[in-house]
Order: C-alpha cells, then structure tokens, then sequence
C-alpha cells in the first residue's frame, strides 16, 4: 500500500498553484489535508499524474467569522475551524458538525474545504453547506474566480462541480440567522465512522416565539446531502416526512429500510434540539 | 527526488526522498526512527501518529515532502533528557498500558499532545482524545487509566 | 521460593524499550534489505493462463520477479498439512505461488522483488495475468448445495466429516435420550467470521550468509522453531544452518501460528537465490485478503431436557467453513465440538461436523479457536431451555454443572491434543455464586423493571466456558547462571506481547531467588533453544513456564550442591536469598550464587580474577575425583521439558447488562463481567489485561465485526474503514474477580489465560439482547441494522 509515481508540485502562491492546476488539467490534483486523497493514493484507487500540495499557501489558511458568516479558507484545518469561539458564536452548527468529523487526530490535518471538495455523501460538512445555503469558491488560472451556491456544487457522490483547473479556495458559511437554533445528530457504527446516517437541523422561530422555519440535511441517505424543508411539519411528523422523502441505498453496514428508519429518529431528534437551541436564543434576545 | 529538512526530535535531519514517500515511511526508512510504527496505511489505526509542530497527525497520511520544514516528535523523542521516560510513558508501564506495543508509539504521542493541550481531562475527554487510535490487546481500559494517571503524574511534578 | 514475586502484579519487562520506540518488529530490521511483494490473485475462483512480466521489466530497481515455475524441487509442492487427521480425508494445502489455479481473492500468483516496496508494487501493477473465470463457492450452505467444487478432486467440498457420540450414563444415544426427553428443542445457530487481526501484520526477512553456507530468517511468527524446520526442509538445508527468530511481534492471536506461510519460503529461497537480503512486510490489504480467518459456523441444535432444564440429550451437526485450505487440519471444528459442553455434564451428545471449501481466506485459530462457536451454541441452548420452561438462566445452568467432588472429570471425549478430555479441576459453582454477586444477578430484574418505566430497554445476559489450556506436547526452560551472577532464561515459544519475559522471570526468580533485575529472559529464539512448538491454545505460562520452573529447581539444586562442598554444609540446611546461598542459623556462612556459578565450571585458565577459584591449582575439588563427576556437567545451568498428560482446564463466566435503543436500534453495553479461574495466577496484572483484551476481541465479534463475501467471493469490507474493530469509544469496561483452583497437573498449579476473555462474549452479548428484546438472538454478530430487522420480523420494532 504505496502511492505510486506522480509528479510533484509545491506552489509558493495562489498564481503559482493556479497556473500548475491550469497547465495539468484533468491530470492534476490538489493535496491539502490528504486525510481523504491519501488513502487512495496508498490503496491505488487513485493515480493522479500531478499533485499540486497547497500546504505551503499560507493566504489560504484563513478563518473569518463576520455577522454575514463564516469563511474558511482552502487550508484552514477542520480543528482550527472547531476551536474557533468567533465561527461557532457566527454559526454554531460548525462546531457541531465538525465534532463529528473522524477523529481529533485526523481534524488536526483535514481540512474544512477538502472535505466539500471530497463531497462524500456521508460526510458532515457537505451537509452543513447546504442546509445553511453556503458557497464554494473556485478560482482558476485563466478567468475569474466563481462562487457556487451548495445546491449546486454536489453533483453526485464523490463528485462535484469543482472543473479541472480550479482550486477551491474557500467556503462560505451563512452565519445563524436570529431567533434560530442548530443540531446534527447522525448514527455511526463506531465513533468517528461515517454515518449511517445523519441529520443537521436548522429551526428558526417567529417573532412570536413560534416555530417558523424548519430545514434539515440528511447525509448517508442519498447521493448528496439531501435538504428537506420541513417547515409546518408537526415534531411527531417530522420522522415520517424524512422517511417518505429519502430513498437511501443498503450497503454492508445498513439495510435501506433501517438507514430510512433512522433517518427519521434521528431528524427528529435534531429538529428538537435545534428547535430547544432556537428557544434559548429567542429567550436570550427577548431579555 | 526531492531534499527536505525535518526537525526530528530536536535534531535537524535531511533527506532526499521520492515525492511519493510517505512520512511514515521518510522516519522508518530514511531516518531510520523505526518506533513510529505503520498499522493500515490508510489513516484509521492511529499506529503511526507522530507530532507535527505539536499536534498529533497521521504519518502515513502526510507526505515526507508536505512535511518539509516542519518540526517532528515521534516516540524516540518522548523521554527526557538523558533518557528518563515521560510522564506518559512512565504511567504506561504503571497502568499496563501496552502489550505486543505495536500501537503503543501513536497512542503515546497521542496522549502526550493530549495532556499539552489538557492537563486535566475528564475520562471522557480522555476517551475522545484516543478515539482514533486503534488497540488490538489491551481492551484500551488499561490506556484510558495510563492516561489519567499520566496527568496525575504531570501535576505532581509540575 | 525465598523471593516472593510470583503472584505479584511485577511491572512488565518489555516496557521500557516498547515506550521509547526501542523495540524491534520485523519491519525495523534490515534497513538495506530488498523488499519484496505480491501479485495476489484479484479472483476467487480461476485458472491461470499466462502471466505476462514483460511490462514490468523496465521498473527502476527491479531485482527479480519470480512465478511457480521458478521455485525449485519442494518449494515448488503445496505447503505442507500440519495436523493431519484420519477424519480429514480430503485436506489441501496451497502451493507457495499459484500453481495453474487460484481458489481464493489474495492468493499469491508472482513474486517480486526490488529496491524497495514504492517500486516492488509498481512492477506489480505492470504484471498482467491471464485468468480464465470458474464458478466460486461462497458460504457453506451453497458449498454443499450448488456442485461447484473448489477442489476438482473434492466431492461436494467435504474435507472432512466427523461424528462423536458420547452415549448417556444409562447408555443412551443423543437421538434416544432426545426421543425420550419430556422437552425437545430444535435451533439453528449462524456464527459469521472474523479474523486474528493483529496490528502488525505478517513478515519475513532473510540473510543467506554464503560464507558460512547458513541462513537466518527473522519472521513475526508464533512459531520459530517450526518454521525452521518447515525452511530447513522444504529449501533443503541442513537444519544447523537455519536460525529462526521471532524479534518483537505485534500481536499474533493465532494467525502467527499458521506455517510455513508461502512467504516464509519464498523469501529465504529469493534470499539465497539472489545472495542477497531480501524482507517482505505485509501491508493491511494483504492481510485481509491472504492471511487467515476464523470463526464461520452453521450449527443445527436439538436438545432434550427436564422440568428443572437438566440436558438429558443433545445433538449438534455443524457445518464448519474452511475457507479454501486446510493447512491446520481441522482442529477448530475439533475445539469448537469438545469445548462446547463447557461446565456441564450432560446426559448423552452427540456432534458431527463437516469442513467445507470455499473459495474464500483459508481458516486457522483465531485467539478462541472453535470455543466461541462452541460456547455460543451451549450457552444459547441454555437460554432457549430457560425461555421454555420459564426458569432463571443462572439456575439452568447451575442445574448442569459438574460439581466440585467430581474432579477429574471425564467427558468421554478425545481433545485436541488427541488425549482424553478430562477437566483436572474448578469449582463451578463458586464462580456462578461470585459472577451474580459481581454483577448483582437477582437485582436485575428490578433495575430493569425501573429502567422500562422510564422507556429504556436493559436486559442482563450470562455465558460459562471451560477452556483446555497447556496443550502439549511440550516445551523447554533452558536456566544458566554466569559467573557474574546474572541468570539466563530461554524458551524456545514465541511471545506476542504476552509479557513473557516478565512472568518467566517472575518463575526463574521465585525458584532461584535473585533479584528480577538479575533475570534475563529469550524466546522464540532457535539460537537459544531450538526444541518448542509454539504460542497457542493459552499454553505459553502452563508450558514454559513450568519447564523454566523445573529447570530452575535443576540449577538450585546443583548450586546447593556445589555451595555446600564449599561451605562444607548439608545442602539442606542451605537456602538463597538475593542471590546468595546461606547455611540456616549461620549468618557468616554464605556464598554468592555468581561464585557457585565459577566453581560449577573447572577451569584451566583464569580469564578474570574471580575465575581463579576454580583453577586447576586453587584448592577445590577432592584429588579422588575427576573434576566433573560422572553424570555431571560444567556449568550452573540446566535444560528441563515439561510435557503434560493432557490439558489443563480453565474456566470463567461472563455476564453483561445491555442497553438497546428502542428508536436506534443501537446495542451498548453497560456493565461487562468477568469471573475466570486460571488456577494459581503468576502476574495478576499481566491476567487482567488479557482478559480486558480478549473481552474487547468478543464484543468486536459480537457487534462488530464480519468479512462480508459477495457472491463472487471479494472481500467488499477488507480495510479498517470497513472492517469494524472497536474504538475505545465500543468497548466496555470490565469488572473482573478471580477463584483460583490450581492445577493439579503441573508444578505451578497454572492455567492458560490468554484465550479466556474472548470466548464467551459473543453468547452472552446474544443472552442480554435476548433479554431486552425478549426475542430469540441466535445469529450472531449483531448490527443495530440487523437487530432492527429482527424487530420488524418480530413485530416489535
């Protein structure tokens, strides 16, 4: 289980990285954290002909939480990002998420926009774009840069729109709109596995302190995250409606109907938490 | 191939290596540092972990060449001056921490970064800390009451 | 014993190096050795047609790419048949690289070697084999049933059948006592595989010295001196020119003791061949895919008991899969068919097994070998005896035990070792007592009445085994005592982080009394000691520790001997403390066990100041007699085997409480205890973490994992992301208490301990999901997907 041959490039900068991408094409691939290119290059199951290693792109290792949200540079490791007390106050479902992510170990290398990019429909951060309604930036040589909403950035499992040539440079997280609470709850067979399946909620309340919006994003059930608007949706219902809108596949670890059966527990149990964390904030601001 | 330089240990090291060499291999292989020791060569078993620049991260799932210029503690650099074993590695002897020691290096360096960052852990914090490493012995009941009695031992001679 | 350290919790030994990255396991070896690696067959079941190396000659730093055909005279027959067994009448071995056809995903087809691993594997990639496809076999059911053979020559892939019947005191078969029984039951069992899966995988590295015409193989094995004499003569070499050692080796649990692996001859043959050294390191994929597994069973149960659940008869036909080889013979469906009666003594049993080929990983011992699928039928025929007559579990089961009085015990059976299966000793019931207080058995019910009002679903689960420990035939102490008062242990088994070096020198020390610093201790070393068998069947204390220890009271005995001319004392009023022999009552009378250690060796020259003393013109020794008397030797030392009767029995119960999510689905385990009886214990510490490591092994089977075959026999989970071996996250912490009934077979009073914590966790995670579910558990292990579909099926979900 060694990588095999490929030819290596270390760009200094944004330029540089963008001019290797541009001139290797579809042959070239980018290495930020590895946690998930590294072991396809071990295994052999993937053999790019150039790797292009951004470590070395400092500008890219950048964090910025503002009242619109949260940016997360290409090389901001998922662990920066969970300690951040200004991205979690911005938006608490990173932190949320995030903890979710593998193992601490792996945190510390991985990184948030690697993980977008990676887009494993099992995997936490993808779904976290796009229950928020996020944005991926892709820059390349030749043109401008291009922001892509989340609903159109993943396109299959392990695929998205990322052309050869871009560098996703950062991802934006919506910040927490008002009134409004978070949770992701998901199921894996050992701690740190991917999910069976998985759940993150978003609950926003009226001004009158009764629910309003309800979304969630379910992974491991679907080829890409999958966003479902649950608004209007009773909380006895909200497991129900899950189930009748997914149509999860069984692999070795789960048979479809109980992945759809989780799903379903575990929607409601993030829409619960979230709706108890829209609460406090509601109660919070009306103090 | 490609020369680097590593702080290994506290000691600056060169090698030339492929771009394909994976860190894991560049310490074993190159340097000649065999106690950091490779498990599955996917980054799930935690065999391998060593301390870049402080943090503990998978060596098979860093390339030797990303690694240039960084600074790198693995096992053999634990023990202090002289020799004298770490806190951690004292209360891994203590608590009957280890078996065959295969895993042992990673959970150690694991654990060494853990106590750095939280001198004081809850058994749960200790638990989530060595989550990723992978110990096919012990029942890891012996690890978790190594790494408490680690901090134990750190704030009595702090 | 002056020093009391055996019995005592002695900080291990092999500490030290092993936290400051100073050990040495295979792969740390041979730094500028040539690495070699596989071309492993991609197809369960195929005929090879050409192998096409051309596209790989051109690989930078390739040094050799061999096939079958390249291997020479017996290198180039199938591996050999280590147990050979009448009932296995159609046993197969593979060859050391495929041979015309390939039986299983993994098979070795083409060797080859370079500079390093980087390149062996690209030259790999570049070797295109021709295969022409034949129909797998996957699972046992289908390899009875479907007419595909993996074997040409194998009909209906039956290696082997075997029946035992044991008739009932009243003489009595299984199907009459059955017949006869006020209650019958019938029930199948599922047991699917796992595997050994020790961190560090297989390895073997080799140096041809051709000076000396001598080779030396290093190989993290369980076995070295086998596997010496497996290279000695499969390459031809004279026996004295091969050393074997096994240095540092990070986990074995069983699938080390299977030998010669093909790779264990092929790389000492390339290393000869190329006059070079020559290491291959196996990765994780090759060890999913060409090591070995265990565990798969299919057991058909029919039981007949009484009112109080007394077992009157029971019948038990078992389809064992064999994977595609059988180098070990058949000893697990041996194990799993013995062991199965566990503590019992029931009326009359009868058990038939046949071993069936599958186009899948060969099977061998996995830490358990059989118990587990043995102990999981008895226990949950226990459990389905309690559910139909209404009675406590623990009751049933005390209803079955042999008692205290009855010792030995004669289960009418023959044992693995091929010897009667006789339990030396236990005490049954005082474990059951010590278990229910330990887990507060009758309180359960209670606890789990308060937990359901509060919507949580508990129930408590139990599972007994009787373990036979210290197979024979034998191994070896080899006991010196150097002049400078250091003593020298060797033993021939292998160690897998065991802590032999720790409670061997606990034993030496005890019986020598010297100081445990003073001790050293070897194995798996045929440099040392070249006479063993090897490190399985929780044998390594029983047996080498009792050779050492008889070896030990050889060396005390002749250093009484000697110091006792030298002090002019009756030896029996000699004793050693601290390595220093003293006459009782006479304080000044003393002399160091290094000075016995000089006297012991006459000598013509004084090769330091100390050797004087036992000079030719120093004084010693009786003119009427030759400086070493008939029958003696020169040197403080001694050479002792330790060769049972027959096994040792130990035992243990377990039980657990469990927790499932009645929306999830998802299995915890909240309290997990271990009651366990291996006779006298030498490390308490060192029994303890087998036990919590062998616990954490079951609950991986139990929940966790499985090899999941396809259709087409591939290996869809042959990874750690997909096989799941547990986190510490998974696994419980384990309450354990200790009885102590020593044996009364050896020396020591000891018995094995390094199986136990496995091999009833399975049954008892079964028992306590039962009991929460309140429905049959009788496949096992148990995902929440799949405990969510028996809900469904049960209509409970």
């Amino acid at each position: 289980m060694k990588p095999p041959p490929f030819d290596y490039h270390a760009p200094r900068d944004l330029g540089e990285a963008l001019a290797v991408l541009a001139e290797t094409g579809e042959h070239g691939k980018v290495l930020a954290g590895g946690q998930s290119l590294i072991p396809l290059l071990n295994m052999r199951l993937a053999a790019p002909g150039h790797l292009v290693d951004i470590n070395r792109i400092d500008p890219l290792d950048t964090l910025t939480a503002t009242a619109e949200g949260v940016t997360v540079g290409a090389l901001a490791r998922h662990s920066r990002v969970e300690r951040s007390s200004e991205a979690a106050a911005a938006q608490p479902l990173l932190r949320q998420a995030l903890r979710l992510v593998a193992h601490p170990v792996i945190r510390n290398r991985g990184t948030v926009v690697g993980s977008l990019v990676h887009a494993d429909p099992a995997a936490e951060m993808p779904a976290v774009l796009a229950l928020l309604g996020g944005s991926v930036r892709l820059a390349r040589a030749d043109g401008p840069a291009r922001e892509v909403a989340a609903a159109d950035f993943f396109t299959g499992p392990l695929e998205s729109a990322l052309r050869p040539g871009e560098l996703a440079v950062s991802a934006f997280f919506p910040a927490l709109p008002p009134r409004s609470g978070t949770a992701f709850r998901e199921f894996a067979r050992r701690h740190g596995d991917y999910a069976l399946a998985g759940i993150a909620a978003l609950v926003t309340l009226d001004e009158a302190g009764a629910v309003g919006a309800v979304k969630v994003a379910c992974i491991g059930v679907g080829a890409t995250p999958i966003v479902l608007d649950l608004t209007g949706v009773e909380p006895d219902a909200v497991a129900h409606a899950v189930r009748g809108r997914i149509e999860p596949e069984a692999d070795i670890h789960a048979s479809a109907d109980y992945r759809r059966h989780l799903a379903g527990v575990l929607a409601a149990r993030a829409v619960d938490e979230a709706n108890g964390e829209a609460r406090r904030a509601f109660d919070h601001a009306g103090r | 191939m490609h020369s680097i330089t590593l702080v290994v240990n506290g000691v600056v090291r060169e090698a030339t290596v492929p771009a394909r060499t994976l860190l894991s291999d560049c310490l074993r292989h190159h340097l000649g540092l065999t106690g950091t020791h490779v498990g599955c060569e996917h980054g799930v078993c935690g065999c391998c972990t060593v301390l870049m620049d402080g943090e503990p991260v998978r060596s098979c799932l860093t390339l030797a060449v990303t690694a240039d210029g960084h600074e790198i503690t693995t096992v053999e650099g634990l023990a202090g001056p002289g020799g004298a074993l770490s806190p951690v590695q004292r209360a891994f002897a203590e608590c009957h921490g280890l078996q065959c020691g295969f895993c042992t290096p990673g959970f150690l360096c694991t654990a060494t970064a853990l106590l750095a960052e939280n001198p004081d852990p809850s058994d749960d914090e200790i638990v989530e800390g060595i989550s990723g490493n992978l110990c096919r012995c012990t029942g890891y009941q012996n690890i978790v009451k190594s790494v408490r009695r680690a901090a134990e031992l750190i704030r009595e001679e702090a | 014993m002056t020093t009391k350290l055996f019995g005592e919790p002695v900080q291990r030994r092999e500490d030290p190096r092993l936290l400051t990255g100073q050990g040495r396991y295979l792969d740390d070896l041979g730094p500028g050795a040539l690495a070699a690696a596989f071309v492993r067959s991609p197809h369960a079941h195929a005929r090879i047609r050409d192998i096409d190396v051309s596209g790989a000659l051109d690989v930078e730093g390739l040094v050799a790419i061999y096939t079958w055909e390249d291997l020479p005279g017996r290198a180039g027959q199938p591996l050999p048949l280590l147990i050979p067994h009448p009932a296995l009448t159609h046993g197969r071995t593979a060859y050391p690289l495929a041979k015309d056809v390939v039986r299983h995903v993994g098979e070795p087809v083409v060797m080859v070697v370079a500079r390093d691993r980087y390149l062996a594997e690209d030259a790999c990639a570049l070797i295109e084999v021709d295969y022409e496809f034949l129909k797998p076999v996957v699972g046992v059911e289908e390899a009875l049933r479907s007419g595909n053979l993996v074997h040409e020559d194998v009909p209906d892939n039956v290696g082997a059948h075997m029946v035992q019947e044991v008739p009932s005191a009243d003489g009595r078969g299984a199907a009459e006592a059955i017949e006869a029984a006020p209650y019958s039951l019938e029930f199948r069992l599922d047991i699917e595989r796992s595997a050994s899966m020790p961190l560090e995988g297989r390895g073997v590295y080799a140096r041809w010295d051709a000076d000396d015409h001598s080779l030396r193989v290093y190989s993290s094995t369980q076995t070295s001196t086998s596997v010496r004499m497996a290279i000695a003569a499969t390459l031809g070499l004279p026996l004295p020119k091969v050393e074997v050692i096994a240095p540092d080796v990070g986990g074995g649990f069983g699938v080390k003791i299977m030998h010669p692996w093909p790779e264990e001859i092929l790389v000492p043959w390339a290393a000869i061949t190329l006059g070079r050294e020559v290491k291959w390191t196996e990765d994780r994929r090759e060890h999913f895919i060409s090591s070995a597994h265990e565990r798969a069973q299919v057991q058909q149960v029919k039981v007949g008991f009484d009112g109080e659940g007394h077992v009157l008869g029971l019948d038990v036909t078992i389809l064992h899969d064999h994977g595609a080889y059988t180098p070990y013979g058949i000893i697990v469906p041996i194990i799993t068919s013995t062991q199965l009666l566990g503590p019992y003594r029931i009326g009359a049993y009868r058990v038939e097994f046949s071993s069936v080929y599958t186009n899948t990983v060969q099977v061998t011992p996995y830490r358990g070998a059989g118990r587990p699928q043995g102990v999981f039928c008895m226990e949950r025929t226990m459990d389905h005896i309690s559910r139909h007559l209404g009675l406590d579990r623990a009751a049933v089961r005390a209803a079955n035990f042999i008692q205290p009085d009855e010792f030995p015990y004669d289960q009418g059976m023959i044992f693995q070792d091929g010897r009667p299966l006789i339990y030396d000793s236990g005490d049954y019931p005082e474990s059951l007592r010590m278990l229910k207080e330990l887990i507060d058995w009758d309180g359960f019910p209670a606890r789990k009445a308060e937990a359901a009002a509060r919507g949580r679903r508990l129930g408590i689960g139990i599972g007994c085994y009787v373990e036979g420990t210290g197979v024979g035939p034998y191994e070896g102490g080899h006991v010196q005592v150097t002049s400078d008062g250091r003593v020298h242990v060797s033993t021939g088994l292998t160690s897998q982080g065991q802590g032999h070096e720790t409670v061997f020198a606990q034993i030496a020390a005890s019986e020598l009394g010297v100081p445990l610093e003073r001790v050293s201790v070897v194995t798996g070393d045929t440099r040392r000691f070249g006479y063993a068998v090897g490190t399985f069947a929780s044998r390594a204390a029983v047996m080498s520790g009792n050779a050492i220890a008889l070896a030990c009271r050889k060396v005390r005995e002749k250093a009484l001997r000697i110091a006792a001319d030298a002090l002019e004392a009756d030896p029996r009023d000699l004793s050693i403390t601290d390595g220093v022999v003293h006459v009782a009552g006479d304080p000044r009378a003393s002399i160091p066990l290094a000075t016995v250690a000089v006297l012991s060796n006459p000598l013509r020259y004084a090769f330091d100041e100390e050797a004087k003393r036992a000079t030719q013109f120093a004084g010693g020794g009786s003119a009427d007699r030759p400086p070493i008397e008939e029958g003696d030797e020169p040197g403080l030392e001694g050479r002792e085997y330790y060769s049972p009767i027959r096994s040792t029995f130990a035992s243990g119960m377990h039980a657990a409480i469990v927790e499932t999510d009645p929306d999830t689905a998802e299995i915890t385990i909240l309290r997990y205890a271990v009651v366990h009886d291996c006779g006298n214990l030498i490390n308490p510490m060192i029994v303890e973490g087998q036990i919590h490591g062998g616990v954490a092994q079951g609950v991986g089977g139990a929940l966790y994992e499985r090899m999941v075959y396809d259709q087409h026999g591939q290996l869809l989970n042959a990874s750690f992301m997909d096989f799941l071996m547990p986190y510490v996250t998974e696994v419980p912490a384990v309450e354990t208490a200790h009885l102590e009934t020593p044996s009364p077979l050896n020396p020591l009073g000891i018995k094995g301990a390094g199986e136990a914590g496995v091999i009833p966790v399975s049954a008892v995670i079964a028992s306590a999901v039962e009991d929460a579910e309140d429905f049959p558990i009788d496949r096992m292990p148990l995902s929440p997907s799949e405990l969510f579909d028996l809900r469904s099926r049960h209509g409970t979900g």
